[in-house]
């Protein structure tokens, strides 16, 4: 006879019932010579600046798994909330599901206050919670908005530390974007010259980094607006295909020019036919 | 109630025997750490969560708050459905204040949609002690 066991309430959250299998699996996958997939990154060139008036964040739009690129027109800017938005670098899937965690509970935290959400309620959510999971959550965020005491930039790194700086560049391309700001930067710019300044860091971190790639994407937060240009900019666009005219696909022409194939002799046997009857039937198109 | 547990020393699987589908094969090693870093912090992170909470509401406000809120927990961890049945904790939760939150339990690995179910009886007779 069977023993039966008592089983404790199971809780929510992760599970880590699989991960000592995955761990033997890897190991003697490794052995044989295969590798275990890998997660869907965003190696990516994410940054942010504060201007006059409020906050510009940018973003490529290149999403990269191992070495193939996996989506060529991503979108790493997230919304948090009407006034906050949140740009993603890392692991694509712990980027997206945190932010609408965070989304989700700031927008309970303010019908709970009555309130529009700050900022630094944000940050300090989003760093407990990757401090928590203690790095294992692969997100890295610039974390930008204007609440009622003015705009305000974060950058929060996946083990939950946070800098709260005027700019701030995130991902595999931060250190071509950050290049692009210490050279530019200067506090109290007008909008459009922040916005051809991200624009540049953004650019710097695609064309020199294998990570980022694509489009560039930006966010300019204001007190009470919000402009999400998506795409501020095609740097990279994509040729025109053989048969393609102005984005119209016009169908594959496989019929040759006549004289392409060399005749050699032509023989014509006309078909005497006799016409018996003819009948015409309508279709019903009513 | 408030003692950390660390990993069983006795085999997981069902029937008792060791579940190498599930766990893998049998070492001592495997049986004393964790399988994951963050395995043991996150099966007792609601239990020190709550001490670390108790212990800064002593250091505030005096030994009575602590208690009184503790006496308060114990009455809204007797509210429960049958030990077999899923319950909603939502006095628990309410207290807690998780009840306006979202978080990783609320999405993945929802108990209610869980595969598993524990014998009737069994339970039952564990929680009245009979066992």
């Amino acid at each position: 006879m069977a023993t039966l066991a008592v089983r404790r309430a199971p809780l929510g959250g992760f599970s880590f019932e699989n991960c000592k299998r995955n761990s033997i699996l890897e190991s003697e996958a490794n052995k044989v010579g295969f590798s275990v997939p890998t997660a869907r990154k965003t190696g990516t060139t994410i940054c942010g600046v504060v201007f006059k008036d409020g906050i510009v964040l940018g973003a490529d739009t290149r999403a990269t798994e191992g070495m193939v690129v996996a989506d060529k027109n991503c979108s790493k800017i997230h919304y948090i909330s009407p006034n906050i938005y949140c740009c993603g670098a890392g692991t694509a899937a712990d980027t997206e599901m945190t932010t609408q965690i965070i989304s989700s509970n700031l927008e309970l935290h303010a019908l709970s206050t009555g309130r529009q959400p700050r900022v630094a309620t944000a940050n300090r959510m989003l760093k407990q919670m990757l401090f928590r999971y203690q790095g294992y959550i692969g997100a890295a965020l610039v974390l930008g908005g204007v609440d009622c005491n003015g705009p305000h930039l974060y950058s929060i790194y996946p083990h939950g530390s946070t800098d709260k700086l005027p700019y701030v560049t995130m991902g595999s391309g931060s250190l071509a974007a950050m290049a692009v700001f210490e050279d530019r930067y200067k506090t109290g710019m007008e909008e459009e010259e922040a916005k051809q300044l991200v624009r540049d860091a953004i650019a710097a971190g695609i064309f020199n980094d294998l990570g980022s790639g694509s489009n560039i994407d930006l966010c300019v937060i204001t007190k009470g607006n919000v402009d999400y240009i998506r795409p501020h900019d095609e740097a990279n666009k994509k040729g025109v295909r053989h048969g393609e005219l102005e984005g119209v696909q016009l169908t594959g022409d496989y019929r040759y020019k006549r004289g392409t194939t060399a005749v050699l002799s032509k023989v014509v046997n006309p078909l005497d036919l006799e016409l018996l009857e003819e009948t015409v039937q309508t279709m019903d198109t009513s | 109630m408030y003692s950390v547990p660390v990993a069983g020393l006795c085999p997981q699987g069902s029937y008792g025997i060791q579940d190498s589908l599930r766990s893998g094969f049998t070492s001592v090693k495997n049986e004393l750490l964790p399988s994951h870093p963050l395995e043991l912090s996150e099966k007792n992170f609601v239990l020190n969560q709550d001490k670390m909470n108790f212990s800064t509401l002593r250091n505030i406000q005096g030994l009575h708050a602590p208690l009184k809120l503790q006496m308060e927990y114990r009455a809204a961890r007797q509210i429960q459905r049958l030990p077999f049945l899923q319950s909603s904790n939502l006095a628990l939760d309410t207290l807690r204040g998780s009840d306006d939150t979202i978080g990783f339990e609320d999405i993945l690995g929802d108990p209610a949609q869980s595969e598993m179910m524990g014998e009737p009886h069994m339970m039952v007779e564990y929680k009245l002690g009979l066992l």
